[in-house]
């Protein structure tokens, strides 16, 4: 095959595939705007014939979407931050603090990487009900913010910090905490930026747990409420559509902003094994 | 304060959480899976009440189990090889040298991985749908007849591995990407000096340098697609006749709709038990072609 086939070939197969996998998304937001009813008709628009707000505007006024943001933003964001500060410490204290049972420790760490998160779902519950922390933000954030995958992404970066960068600290008669919070934090910045993308899109995204143990109207996160909205509202497909692009475009433009620290988290997480 | 000090007090937070929100639900989870564990119990522990083994007796003759089994094993027999082959191709597509506009590409590509998959799922429900839906049209204009894709049971889970493939195939692009950009292009050199032609060098050097990394990719794909839930609970239901009904769709109806919750933490450490088994089959077969 000469030289000009395969060029056009390995590019027009990247085109297409990249047409795949954004069609449904442009049509998702393309629907978004078309007037009620419009989309389901013979043969399938796929262009609005006029466009329209309604859906967006029904949306937050109606079917509180507003409420739900705001409580997906505070899910995502407390979480965010207080993963960032324990798995920050403990990644730090696992690669560069020599302390008693810490190897053993690491190691029961490792094994718990095996066990599917939703074994626990049931008994998590019962013990959150207990606590009185169903339908309350803290419950839903409960499982994200320590996390073992943020403790072994922070670690195997805090590796790499120099033991002598520590010493000079320490000599100069910086206290521990010092030589973390003013030494080790900066350091170790990208990779906390990073997790801090990890947890705020699973957070934001996930389903399974908020719709567990979230079921008071008022407490819904974004993806439960538009799955109960979707249950009410079968035929209302530009209604759906428009919760959807609320959804799904705060994640996606803040994986377009932070695109290298996010994919540096896959490449670092796939030599796990 | 001295430097192991220090290491446990930066740590205890952390282990802390996890112990408490995570190692011992594990526990607990196998332990409640010997009672009977339910509403009653859920509102009085003293109507908890030891059963031994009964659940997991309960769940091996109970045909919807089974059902459920078999379902999410379709889905991970489809959906993991579709998903790495696809994974597979756009990767290799991305590190041609004849590649152009790659980071544009490579971002396109990737996208629906950040999305959240309640909403896409919703959107992918759309493009299935019998009469209005783009994918019968797109059929329509190639000549073939249209397909009920959600409303016919023996095309509802293939959808959904449609879908499932087109959301995750970027994640593993990724890693496989960076795998493919280490192979050192000396290599590639030798084996064109050598004759090799494109389908050569693919087979005898790419796939071969490449078999660590798909191994890796391919165990954690295939626990992950084991974990298969919201899309049969946002797409069918786990409807038409039960199709779609997966291992977590049957524990989270068990658990959370009947609060049957002894009975549904059996049926997670059955969940748990495949994907550690499978887990080590597929590490036992990654070293054994090692070593061949």
């Amino acid at each position: 095959m000469n030289r000009r086939a395969s060029f056009w070939l390995v590019n027009g197969a990247l085109w297409l595939g990249a047409a795949a996998t954004l069609f449904p998304l442009l049509w998702m937001a393309s629907v978004s705007l078309m007037p009620g009813g419009a989309s389901s008709s013979y043969p399938p628009p796929l262009l609005p014939a006029a466009i329209t707000l309604d859906h967006y505007r029904e949306l937050f006024a109606v079917q509180h979407m507003g409420r739900y943001f705001l409580n997906s933003l505070i899910v995502a964001s407390s979480a965010t931050l207080l993963a960032l500060v324990l798995n920050g410490m403990a990644g730090y204290a696992f690669a560069k603090l020599h302390f008693r049972g810490r190897e053993a420790l690491y190691r029961l760490l490792l094994a718990g990487l095996l066990v599917p998160v939703q074994v626990t779902m049931i008994p998590l519950f019962g013990l959150l009900k207990v606590l009185g922390l169903v339908n309350t933000y803290a419950g839903a954030i409960v499982p994200a913010v320590a996390s073992i995958f943020g403790i072994f992404l922070v670690r195997q970066f805090a590796l790499s910090i120099p033991d002598e960068l520590l010493d000079a600290a320490r000599v100069d008669g910086a206290s521990e905490w010092r030589v973390f919070s003013s030494v080790v934090v900066p350091v170790l910045r990208p990779i906390l930026v990073t997790l801090a993308v990890f947890v705020f899109l699973a957070t934001w995204n996930d389903f399974m747990w908020p719709l567990i143990v979230l079921s008071d109207r008022d407490m819904l996160t974004l993806p439960v409420a538009l799955a109960s909205l979707a249950s009410e509202h079968v035929q209302d497909n530009e209604l759906m559509m428009a919760g959807a692009v609320v959804t799904v475009l705060p994640v996606l433009l803040l994986f377009l902003a932070l695109q290298r620290f996010y994919l540096r988290g896959i490449m670092a997480g796939s030599l796990k094994g | 304060m001295n430097r192991a000090a220090a290491g446990w007090c930066f740590s205890l937070p952390a282990m802390l959480l996890i112990a408490m929100f995570f190692l011992l639900p594990v526990v607990a989870a196998l332990l409640l899976s010997f009672t009977d564990f339910d509403l009653y119990a859920l509102a009085d522990p003293a109507n908890l009440r030891l059963v031994g083994l009964d659940n997991y007796r309960k769940l091996l003759t109970t045909p919807i189990f089974w059902q459920a089994l078999g379902n999410t094993a379709w889905f991970v027999v489809l959906g993991v090889p579709l998903s790495l082959l696809a994974s597979l191709g756009a990767a290799l597509l991305l590190d041609s040298q004849l590649a152009r506009f790659k980071p544009l590409l490579r971002t396109a590509l990737f996208a629906p991985v950040v999305t959240t998959l309640v909403a896409v799922a919703l959107v992918w429900r759309y493009l299935f749908h019998a009469r209005y839906g783009l994918l019968n049209e797109l059929l329509a204009h190639l000549g073939v007849g249209a397909v009920d894709w959600l409303g016919d049971p023996d095309w509802a889970m293939p959808s959904i591995v449609l879908l499932a493939v087109w959301k995750n195939f970027g994640y593993n692009m990724i890693i496989l990407l960076a795998a493919l950009q280490a192979i050192p292009e000396d290599l590639y050199e030798a084996a064109r000096l050598e004759g090799a032609g494109t389908l050569g060098r693919l087979r005898h050097i790419t796939l071969p340098l490449l078999a660590p990394t798909l191994a890796l990719v391919g165990i954690v794909t295939v626990s992950g697609y084991f974990q298969l839930f919201t899309e049969p609970y946002v797409m069918t239901q786990g409807g038409p006749l039960q199709s779609t009904v997966s291992v977590l769709y049957y524990m989270f109806e068990q658990g959370f709709s009947y609060w049957k919750l002894g009975y549904a933490a059996s049926v997670a450490f059955v969940l748990f038990a495949l994907v550690l088994l499978f887990t080590a089959l597929q590490l036992r077969l990654t070293r054994r072609l090692g070593q061949s």
